[in-house]
C-alpha cells in the first residue's frame, strides 16, 4: 500500500540470470470484498498479493513456498493471466503482457502452462483423455484429425502414460496418471515456462517422486522453466534453483536455494524449516523446533509494519512500524535477499523456552 | 526417467489390448441401467409403437381405403345422422361429420409427435444457451436474463396465445411458437444453477489456462456436464408439450379441422359423446397413452443417469420410493403449463 515497498534491485529469484523470461514487477492483487444489501459496495480488500517483484530464468526452477492462504496460487493465477492484476507488471521474454485482453493474450498462453493441484478437479470428468489433451491443438488450431491424435499419443506415451488409453475418460485412472495426463496437456503447445501449482500435493509420497521425475526429464528435454508452488519444503529444495517464501502477500525472503535453506535469515523460514519433518530420528530428536502463536492475520487487515511481526519471536517495536525492506543482508551472495530487521544470525536459536511447554513429550 | 519408464512398461503389460481401448462411456451405463427398468422399456416400446402410428398413418389410410379429411355421408354417418360406431369398416368408428376416426387419430399422431418434439428441440436449445450465458457470464447478463426467465414462468400463456390466434389466425405455427416459447424457461433456470457451480471447478479453470474463449468453454467444457439433467427435462417436456399442444387445439387457437389432431377431435367431440362415446375415447386415450409413456421414459431415465443410484445389478428395486427433485427444483416441467384438457370422464361436459 503507502508503505515501502521492496526497492527495484530487491528481487526474487535469479536476477543476476542473463537469460530472463518472466519479469514481475511490484504485483499487487487485492480482491474486493462486497457488503451485503442491495447495491454491494466494496467494504475491504483481501490483500492477496502486496509488491511481489521476481524473476524466472530460462530453464530455471522457482520454488515459491508459503503457508496456506499467504497468496501464492494468486501470484501464479496473476502470472498465467487468469485474473486480472490490480497494478505491477508482468513481463514475458520482453514483452508486458499484464492484464492483455483475450485475443492479444492468446500467443503468451502458449508459452505459460499451468498444472494443476487436484488432479481430479483439473480434468473434465465428462472428456475423453483424448480430447482433454488435444484440447490446446483444437484451441489455437494447431493440429486437427489424425496429426492431433497422432501428437496427443506421442504426448501420452512422453509422460508415461499407454498411447491406448485415448479413448478412456479421467475416471478411469488413478491420481498419479491423471497428474500425468494434467502434465501432458500442459506440455502439449511446448510451453517455455509451466506455473505448477502443487503439482504433487494430492498424490501419495511414491507417485509424488515419479511424477517430480517426470517433471525434472521434460525440463531437461524441452528447457522448460517451472515455476514451483508447493508447501512441501523438500519437495522444493529438491527441485529449485531458487526459492521464494511468501508470507501473508509479501516476500520474507528469496535467493538461490542452498543459502536459503543452509543459511536462512528470515525468521519465519526459519520456523518453516524447523517444522519441515526430518528423514532422520536422531536429527528430529535434536533439533529445535520454533513453534509460532496464533493464526496467520486476516490478509483483509494485515498488520502494520512486518506482516510477520505478531507471530515473530525477534520482533520487537519497529517491526510493527516500518516495512523491512527486502535487501541482501550481511555475509549473503547478491541474489539472497531477506525483508526483516532483524535477521537471523548464523547459530542463532530461536526456540523460546516456554514456547513448546504444551505439547507432549516425546 | 527410469521410474517412469518401468510404470509405463509395467502397465502395457497388466492392460490386455482387449479391455484397454474403450472407456465406458457415462452413456453406455445409462443405456445399460435403462435397459434394465422395465417400466421404461415398455414406455420405449409403447413410444416406438406410437412413432410407427404417426409414420404408417398414411398406410393405414391406404388400408382402411379412407382419407383423412373425407367425409362418408352414406356409410359413416347413420340414417338420422348421428355417428357410427366401431366396426369393421371404421376401426374407431367416425364422428359428426362422417371421417373416419382411427385414419384421423392416426394422423393426429403426426401433429401431436411433431410438435412435441420440434417444440422440445426448439425449447431445450435456447433454453441450454440462456442458462449458460446467464450462469458463466454472471453480473448484469445474469441480471436481465433471470428477470425475463421469471417474466416467462409468469407469463399467462392463453393470453399469448389467444392474441397471437387473434393477430396472425390461428396455425400449427403459431401453436409451436407459443409452446416453445413456454418451454424454454425451465430449462434455462435449472442449465444456469448448475453452470454457477461448474464453472467453478479447476478444469474450466485449466481451459481458461489453456486459452479457450468463453463459448467454447461453455459449449465444450460446461455442456457435456449438464447432458444428464438436460437429457431428463427435455424427455419430460415432450408429453407436456403434447398436452400442451392438445390444449390449444381444443380451445380452437391451433391447428384447425379438416385438419386433424387429438385436440380439436377432442373439441368436436365435446357435444356428440353421450351418443357416441368412442369419438371421445379414442383421440383421449392415444393422448393419456403418449404421455404417460413419455413419463415414464423420462422417470426412467432421471434414474439411469442419475450415477448415485448404482443400480446396474439391482434394477427396478424401489424406483418410485426413491422419486427425488433432481431434475425438477421447480415443481416439475409440467407446473410450466397449464392443467391438460379435460380428461375422458364421464359427465364434465
Amino acid at each position: 500500500m503507502s508503505e515501502t515497498l521492496p526497492s527495484a534491485p530487491a528481487r526474487a529469484g535469479l536476477d543476476g540470470a542473463d537469460d530472463v523470461l518472466v519479469r514481475v514487477d511490484n504485483l499487487v492483487k487485492y480482491f474486493p470484498v462486497k457488503g451485503g444489501g442491495l447495491v454491494s459496495r466494496t467494504v475491504a480488500h483481501v490483500q492477496a498479493v502486496d509488491g511481489v517483484s521476481l524473476t524466472i530464468g530460462r530453464g530455471q526452477t522457482i520454488g515459491l513456498v508459503g503457508e496456506t492462504g499467504c497468496g501464492k496460487s494468486t501470484l501464479a493465477r496473476c502470472i498465467a493471466g487468469l485474473i486480472p492484476v490490480t497494478s505491477g507488471t508482468v513481463t514475458f521474454e520482453g514483452q508486458n503482457i499484464t492484464n492483455l485482453p483475450r485475443r492479444r493474450m492468446q500467443p503468451y498462453r502458449r508459452e505459460i502452462q499451468m498444472i494443476f493441484q487436484d488432479p481430479y478437479g483439473s480434468l473434465n470428468p465428462r472428456r475423453r483423455v483424448g480430447s482433454i489433451i488435444g484440447d490446446p491443438f483444437a484451441v489455437h488450431k494447431t493440429a486437427t484429425g489424425s496429426e492431433r491424435k497422432k501428437a496427443v499419443q506421442e504426448l501420452m506415451e512422453r509422460v508415461g502414460l499407454n498411447p491406448e488409453h485415448y479413448n478412456r475418460y479421467p475416471a478411469e485412472f488413478s491420481g498419479g496418471q491423471r497428474q500425468r495426463i494434467g502434465v501432458a496437456r500442459a506440455l502439449a503447445l511446448k510451453p517455455k515456462l509451466i506455473i505448477c501449482d502443487e503439482p504433487v500435493s494430492a498424490l501419495d509420497v511414491s507417485i509424488q517422486a515419479q511424477v517430480l521425475n517426470l517433471l525434472a526429464d521434460l525440463q531437461q528435454d524441452f528447457g522448460l522453466s517451472y515455476l514451483f508452488i508447493a508447501h512441501d519444503l523438500e519437495v522444493v529444495r529438491h527441485v529449485s534453483n531458487s526459492v521464494i517464501v511468501m508470507y501473508l502477500g509479501r516476500v520474507a525472503e528469496a535467493g538461490p536455494r542452498d543459502p536459503v535453506y543452509d543459511a536462512p535469515r528470515h525468521p519465519y523460514t526459519n520456523a518453516l524449516l524447523s517444522a519441515a519433518p526430518a528423514a532422520d530420528p536422531d536429527a528430529a530428536a535434536a533439533r529445535q523446533r520454533i513453534i509460532l502463536s496464533g493464526d496467520v492475520p486476516s490478509p483483509i487487515n494485515p498488520p502494520a509494519g512486518c506482516r510477520f511481526h505478531p507471530r515473530c519471536p525477534k520482533a520487537q517495536e519497529r517491526c510493527g512500524q516500518e516495512v523491512p525492506p527486502l535487501e541482501v543482508k550481511a555475509g549473503d551472495p547478491a541474489t539472497h535477499v531477506t525483508s526483516c530487521h532483524f535477521p537471523v544470525q548464523e547459530g542463532e536459536v530461536l526456540a523460546r523456552a516456554g514456547r513448546t511447554a504444551g505439547r507432549p513429550q516425546r | 526417467m527410469s521410474i517412469s519408464e518401468l510404470e509405463f512398461q509395467a502397465k502395457s503389460v497388466e492392460d490386455t489390448p482387449a479391455q484397454a481401448i474403450e472407456g465406458r462411456s457415462q452413456w453406455w451405463l445409462t443405456w445399460h441401467r435403462l435397459r434394465r427398468d422395465k417400466l421404461a422399456v415398455a414406455a420405449m416400446i409403447v413410444i416406438v409403437l406410437i412413432a410407427l402410428c404417426a409414420i404408417l398413418a398414411p398406410v393405414f389410410s391406404a388400408i382402411t381405403g379412407h382419407s383423412p379429411t373425407a367425409v362418408y355421408p352414406n356409410s359413416g354417418l347413420a340414417a338420422d345422422g348421428s355417428p357410427v360406431g366401431p366396426g369393421s369398416l371404421f376401426w374407431f368408428g367416425t364422428d359428426n361429420l362422417g371421417h373416419d376416426l382411427f385414419v384421423r387419430v392416426m394422423y393426429g399422431t403426426q401433429i401431436s409427435l411433431f410438435v412435441g418434439v420440434v417444440t422440445t428441440l426448439i425449447g431445450t436449445a435456447a433454453g441450454v444457451s440462456i442458462g449458460l450465458i446467464s450462469g458463466y457470464f454472471g453480473g448484469w447478463v445474469d441480471g436481465i436474463l433471470a428477470r425475463v426467465v421469471d417474466s416467462v414462468l409468469a407469463f399467462p400463456y392463453i393470453i399469448l396465445a389467444l392474441s397471437l390466434a387473434v393477430v396472425f389466425g390461428p396455425s400449427l405455427t403459431i401453436v409451436i411458437a407459443v409452446i416453445s416459447f413456454f418451454s424454454w424457461a425451465g430449462i434455462a433456470r435449472v442449465v444456469r444453477g448448475q453452470t454457477l457451480s461448474l464453472k467453478e471447478k479447476e478444469y474450466i479453470e485449466a481451459a481458461r489456462s489453456l486459452g479457450s474463449g468463453p463459448w467454447r468453454i461453455m459449449f465444450i467444457d460446461i455442456f457435456p456436464n449438464l447432458m444428464a439433467p438436460v437429457l431428463v427435462l427435455a424427455t419430460l417436456n415432450i408429453p407436456a408439450a403434447i398436452v400442451f399442444e392438445a390444449t390449444l387445439d381444443y380451445l380452437g387457437l391451433g391447428v384447425q379441422p379438416p385438419t386433424s389432431s387429438w385436440g380439436n377431435i377432442l373439441a368436436a367431440a365435446q357435444s356428440y359423446y353421450q351418443q357416441a362415446w368412442w369419438f371421445l375415447v379414442f383421440p383421449a386415450v392415444a393422448l393419456v397413452i403418449t404421455t404417460v409413456a413419455f413419463n415414464l421414459l423420462g422417470d426412467g431415465v432421471r434414474d439411469a443417469m442419475d450415477p448415485r443410484t448404482e443400480r446396474v445389478l439391482a434394477a427396478g428395486r424401489g424406483r418410485r420410493k426413491r422419486r427425488r427433485n433432481l431434475a425438477r427444483p421447480t415443481g416439475g416441467p409440467s407446473a410450466q403449463y397449464p392443467d391438460p384438457p379435460r380428461q375422458p370422464s364421464p359427465g364434465s361436459a
